[in-house]
Order: C-alpha cells, then sequence, then structure tokens
C-alpha cells in the first residue's frame, strides 16, 4: 500500500498496456452481460455507421482503473471512480488494438487522506477517455 | 428516438443479485485484473470476508437494471443504436463476493443535442440490508437517424 505522505501533485503512479483482440470483447460480453452486438459483430457495426467493432467503454472503463488497483493492492480502497467517453477503440477482426493506460496524483486530501488520481487511455495516440478520475483512499 | 417524457421516471427494484467470487474472477479476467481481485487468502490478509469486486463491477448490476429499461416500451429507446457517454461509481463501500444486492434506477435527465439524445440514469445499489452500497451514474447517447 502507497504511503499518503509520499505523494505529490503531478507525480505518475502507475502505467501499463492492454491488448485488446475481439477475444477479449467476447469475454467482457459475458462476464458483463452487456451483448450488443456492435461490439462484436462487423455487419451491424458497419450497418449503424460505425467505423468498426467497438471496444465496450466499460471494457475500456474497467482496464484503465486496473493499474492504480495494482498500485493500491487493494480494489477496496477505490471511492469513486468516474470517465467520459470520448473516443472509440476499434478492434480489428485479427491481431488487437494496444490501450496504453498511465495515472498520475492530481489532487490530495490530506485531512481524510484521499487522492485524486487522472488517468490518461490512449489508443493509438488519441486519448479515449477523458476526465477519467479516480478517488482512492489511502 | 427517446421519450423524454420518462425523465423522472423510476422503476421497480431488480431481484436480489448474489455476487458470487467465480463470477467476480470472471469479471476480473474480463477486465484485465491483477491478484487483487482473484486472489482469496490475499483479500483475506487485506482484511476482506471474501474477494473485493473490481471497481467496474457494478455495471453488472447496473445493467439489470437498464434492460428493464431499454424493454420498456413507453421509453423508445433503440439499443443499436446506443453509445455510452459517460459512467461513474460512488463507493459507499466496498463490495465483496456474497454480497446480495438489488438495484432501483431512476432517469435523471433526456436531453436532445444535435439530433442525438442524451439519457442519464442514476442507479442505487443496495445490500441485503438496505444499505446503499453505490450509486452508478450513466450517460448513454442515442444517435440520430
Amino acid at each position: 500500500m502507497p504511503r499518503f505522505e509520499e505523494l505529490e501533485v503531478g507525480q505518475q503512479v502507475a502505467a501499463s498496456e492492454y491488448k485488446f483482440s475481439r477475444d477479449s470483447l467476447v469475454r467482457y460480453a459475458g462476464a458483463s452481460g452487456d451483448f450488443n452486438t456492435i461490439h462484436y459483430r462487423d455487419d451491424i457495426a458497419q450497418a449503424v455507421g460505425l467505423p468498426g467493432v467497438l471496444a465496450h467503454g466499460m471494457l475500456t472503463m474497467g482496464v484503465s482503473v486496473q493499474p492504480v488497483v495494482s498500485w493500491l493492492g487493494d480494489a477496496g480502497k477505490v471511492l469513486d471512480y468516474g470517465v467520459r467517453f470520448t473516443k472509440p477503440v476499434v478492434v480489428p477482426p485479427y491481431g488487437y488494438a494496444l490501450v496504453k493506460v498511465s495515472a498520475t496524483v492530481a489532487q490530495l486530501d490530506a485531512e481524510n487522506r484521499k487522492a485524486r488520481l487522472d488517468l490518461t487511455t490512449s489508443f493509438e495516440e488519441n486519448n479515449v477517455l477523458g476526465k477519467a478520475q479516480v478517488w482512492v483512499q489511502l | 428516438m427517446v421519450n423524454p417524457e420518462i425523465q423522472g421516471k423510476r422503476y421497480p427494484r431488480t431481484p436480489r443479485y448474489l455476487v458470487g467470487r467465480e463470477k467476480v474472477r470472471e469479471f476480473a479476467k474480463a477486465v484485465m485484473a491483477g491478484h487483487e481481485s482473484l486472489d482469496l487468502d490475499y483479500a483475506r490478509s487485506n482484511g476482506y470476508s471474501d474477494l473485493v469486486v473490481p471497481p467496474t463491477f457494478p455495471v453488472v448490476i447496473q445493467e439489470q437494471s437498464l434492460q428493464v429499461v431499454l424493454a420498456d416500451p413507453e421509453a423508445k429507446i433503440d439499443f443499436s443504436r446506443v453509445v455510452h457517454g459517460d459512467q461513474r461509481f460512488v463507493y459507499e463501500r466496498p463490495i465483496v463476493a456474497g454480497d446480495e444486492l438489488t438495484s432501483e434506477l431512476e432517469v435523471a435527465s433526456v436531453k436532445s443535442l444535435g439530433g442525438n439524445h442524451m439519457v442519464t440514469f442514476e442507479t442505487k445499489i443496495f445490500d441485503a440490508n438496505d444499505s446503499l452500497v453505490c450509486t452508478a451514474i450513466s450517460t448513454l447517447v442515442v444517435r440520430g437517424e
């Protein structure tokens, strides 16, 4: 568990890379219960005018917080987590989409020993999440 | 596309959902989580009675409430045109395997923006003691023709 006293605003605390394949999307659909067909069917994605099969926003959100959870060593220390979905992650039928995540200290609340971490999640050099903020208890 | 009159509508509570340990592991693997969400001994060494869910796990409960709205003929939401706009989870306490949860959804707002509709849902998740454990706030964008 990281120590609150050692944190500084601007400090990067975690970073990681993840590979999103079609398998990842099917696995997430099953685990979450979100079977919207735009996440695994090219024909339907095309028919509704999307650039291709998209990763569930919730998959991207769920994965993006994992470097923070590993850094904390405890998912139960996450108090509040919100994101805006700004750009889709397009997942090709073969190979994978590489998603990069980093977490930086944005705000410290010494009285309550809470910290706000801001996440940057990118795919092909674009940020795919906006206002991705996690409040954690230390 | 979306019936604006559903703003403020509150849907009935979903049936109790028992958070299963293997379901937590299945979800954790799907979001590429580490041993924190998979290892029972580790969770217990952190002081929990069972596995702690990954932070976005309440979406599984929220989804049950959303299905009720999407199936509501009054709401008139075309699922195939739905894109997720934003999402937030506010925790009152950690959720662990063994918790029995229900959810209650309210349509917080319906807005129109450039031919699209934006619907914000607030889903309150309660445990078996009827204590609030988490609030899930979600905005769906229903894309226009």
